[in-house]
């Protein structure tokens, strides 16, 4: 070592001074999103390697357990194929939903992450949006790997595939907005049973991914119908296997959850970390 | 123009009022020690210049810029140092400064962290997962995280509140750097220690409000004089002075198992008992008296 004193540079560092900011600046959002990816490195196997586990499982179970014992096909689409595709929708649940919720108490409550980006210039209204952005993006991904795992089943790719990105990314987007809204507005992390259980899980199991809504009570069809996850699920099977005049409305419901579940999120958040 | 300027702000969270009718000016360029006990309100003080708590009544200027309306400009050239450790502890300490960095919009990300590394010397940690260092690296990181974007004011709430001696001297001597560079801080402390070391002016604050403020000789000088007499005897005996100190006009506090006869260079003879032991006022003695709490 010198014994020269250290020098600190100075001129480049200093951040713009700017006399007045704008709302939703795509540079606090992308700095809020480069936080998340830098986590993200640090946990991104144990995540992937579920991911794709998890969709294979289930579909040995019930793709060739079913498949094989009481049911071949299913709207004319053989069973395996028929359960495949409608797992877009629980990958993109579980990858949205659970970690938006999860993720954005364990940052408030217990990390206070939240309180460090907030005295930096960064609204709550531009970190809502940016974990929202990543938790979407991620599931846009992982939603796509049971309809890849599909393939080697005899799903044949098919251009239409191309647009399941767009639909995953936009359904987890609502769903992370609802997961966000919920860590805001829950007391303590044990009453994410009560969202699992009324919102999560029947959502998942009414979304026509085991079996076609069709089949369900009059009532149990209407619920389906208001559900973002069937949406999905049908503009998924839309997608591998032809579009429907609907499949616009179905996509249009998607945007208007997003959007609604965003301003909830923005909304409630503000009022726990803003006093 | 001072680099803080707030007037009459009141914050109230229900029945409490954490805020009482703040008044403070702190001029560009000076250490200003927030000195209170807990509760004080200098924590929702600090929340309240960044935004993050909105007050009730009163003005609040930080930098030119008027709170809460422009406090993202004004967030945008203050650095915060936050009481609890908020550290992602998962990533390298490199990308801790990088992540916010990019959060205070530098241009030259890789410049500003390589110089937050000097300032904080954790050049050879820049590596290292934040779950690895020592709890004097992760204090010396979450200094220079806030200190990234070369900021005109600091804040530093509570900063050494909970570590121990040697850890709390490391970083008492970062903040001694910061000061000698000529940059605007508002630090928040109990510690009265810290206050004296570190502060060009001190301002007490009590139960929302600032209710005394000054250099710390120049406070020293105007509540406790010039010596105290601090007696260390049975509580029976420890009575009796005190009740003979406060008839002569004296101030007395409790000192742990003591008490300190304030001012006791303006004794009559006898009121100060023979086996006293008498030293310079402290500001510690200001603390005391002031706010009626014993100082940590
Ligand atoms: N978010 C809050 N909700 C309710 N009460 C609060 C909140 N923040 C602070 N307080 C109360 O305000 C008072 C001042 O707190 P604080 O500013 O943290 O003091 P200090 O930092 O000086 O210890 C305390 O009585 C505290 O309990
Ligand atoms: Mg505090």
């Amino acid at each position: 070592m010198s014994a020269q004193p250290e020098t600190v540079a100075a001129a480049p560092i200093k951040a713009p001074r700017p006399k007045a900011m704008r709302r939703l600046e795509p540079a606090a959002i992308a700095g809020v999103m480069s936080r998340e990816v830098a986590n993200f490195r640090t946990y991104w196997k144990g995540t992937t390697f579920s991911s794709v586990l998890e969709p294979l499982v289930y579909l040995l179970a019930f793709g060739l357990g079913l498949g094989a014992t009481l049911v071949d096909e299913v709207e004319g689409v053989p069973y395996i194929q028929f359960v495949g595709t409608g797992m877009v929708a629980t990958a993109v649940i579980f990858s949205s939903a659970l970690p938006s919720m999860f993720g954005t108490f364990v940052k408030h409550r217990f990390q206070n992450t939240y309180e460090a980006i907030l005295a930096a210039p960064v609204d709550v209204e531009e970190l809502v949006t940016a974990e929202m952005l990543w938790i979407a993006a991620r599931s846009a991904v992982y939603g796509c790997v049971p309809l890849v795992v599909t393939f080697f089943w005899g799903l044949d790719p098919a251009p239409g595939m191309l647009l399941v990105p767009i639909f995953a990314f936009v359904t987890a987007l609502g769903f992370a907005g609802f997961g966000i809204t919920m860590a805001a507005v829950v007391a303590k992390i044990d009453q994410f049973n009560y969202v699992t259980a009324l919102f999560i899980t029947p959502l998942f199991l009414v979304a026509g991914t085991f079996f076609p809504i069709s089949g369900l009570p009059e009532g149990v069809q209407v619920i389906a119908n208001v559900n973002p996850l069937h949406q999905l699920v049908e503009l998924v099977r839309g997608g591998a296997f032809g579009f429907e005049a609907v499949d616009i409305l179905r996509f249009a419901f998607l945007v208007a959850f997003a959007l609604v579940t965003w301003r909830f999120a923005v909304n409630r958040m503000s009022a726990r970390l803003i006093d | 123009m001072a680099a803080i300027e707030l007037q009459g702000v009141v914050k109230r969270f229900g029945p409490i009022t954490a805020v009482n009718g703040l008044d403070l000016d702190v001029p560009e360029g000076i250490c200003l020690g927030l000195l209170g006990p807990n509760g004080a309100g200098k924590s929702t003080t600090m929340r309240l210049l960044t935004g993050q708590a909105i007050a009730d009544e009163g003005k609040l200027r930080v930098l030119g810029f008027d709170l809460p309306k422009e406090s993202k400009p004004a967030r945008a050239a203050m650095g915060v140092v936050p009481q609890l450790d908020n550290l992602d502890v998962d990533v390298t300490v490199e990308d801790n400064l990088a992540v916010y960095a990019r959060l205070y919009r530098v241009a030259d990300v890789g410049a500003a962290v390589d110089r937050a590394l000097q300032i904080a010397r954790l050049t050879d940690r820049r590596d290292a997962e934040v779950d690895k260092l020592s709890g004097g690296m992760r204090r010396r990181l979450l200094l220079a995280r806030g200190l990234v974007h070369d900021p005109d004011l600091i804040l530093l709430d509570e900063p050494t509140v909970g570590l121990d001696p040697q850890i709390r001297t490391e970083l008492w001597t970062l903040i001694g750097d910061l000061r000698a560079r000529g940059t605007t801080i508002l630090m928040s402390t109990h510690y009265i220690e810290e206050a004296e070391r570190l502060a060009d002016e001190v301002a007490v604050m009590h139960k929302g409000r600032i209710i005394s403020r000054g250099r710390p000789a120049d406070l020293i000088a105007e509540h406790a004089g010039r010596q105290t007499a601090e007696v260390y005897a049975p509580p029976q005996r420890l009575a009796e002075l005190r009740t003979a100190a406060e008839a002569a006009g004296l101030r007395v506090r409790p000192a742990g198992p003591a008490i300190a006869i304030v001012g006791s260079e303006r004794a009559d003879n006898g009121v100060i008992p023979e086996d006293a032991v008498v030293r310079a006022a402290t500001l510690e003695d200001v603390f005391v008296l002031l706010t009626g709490e014993e100082a940590e």
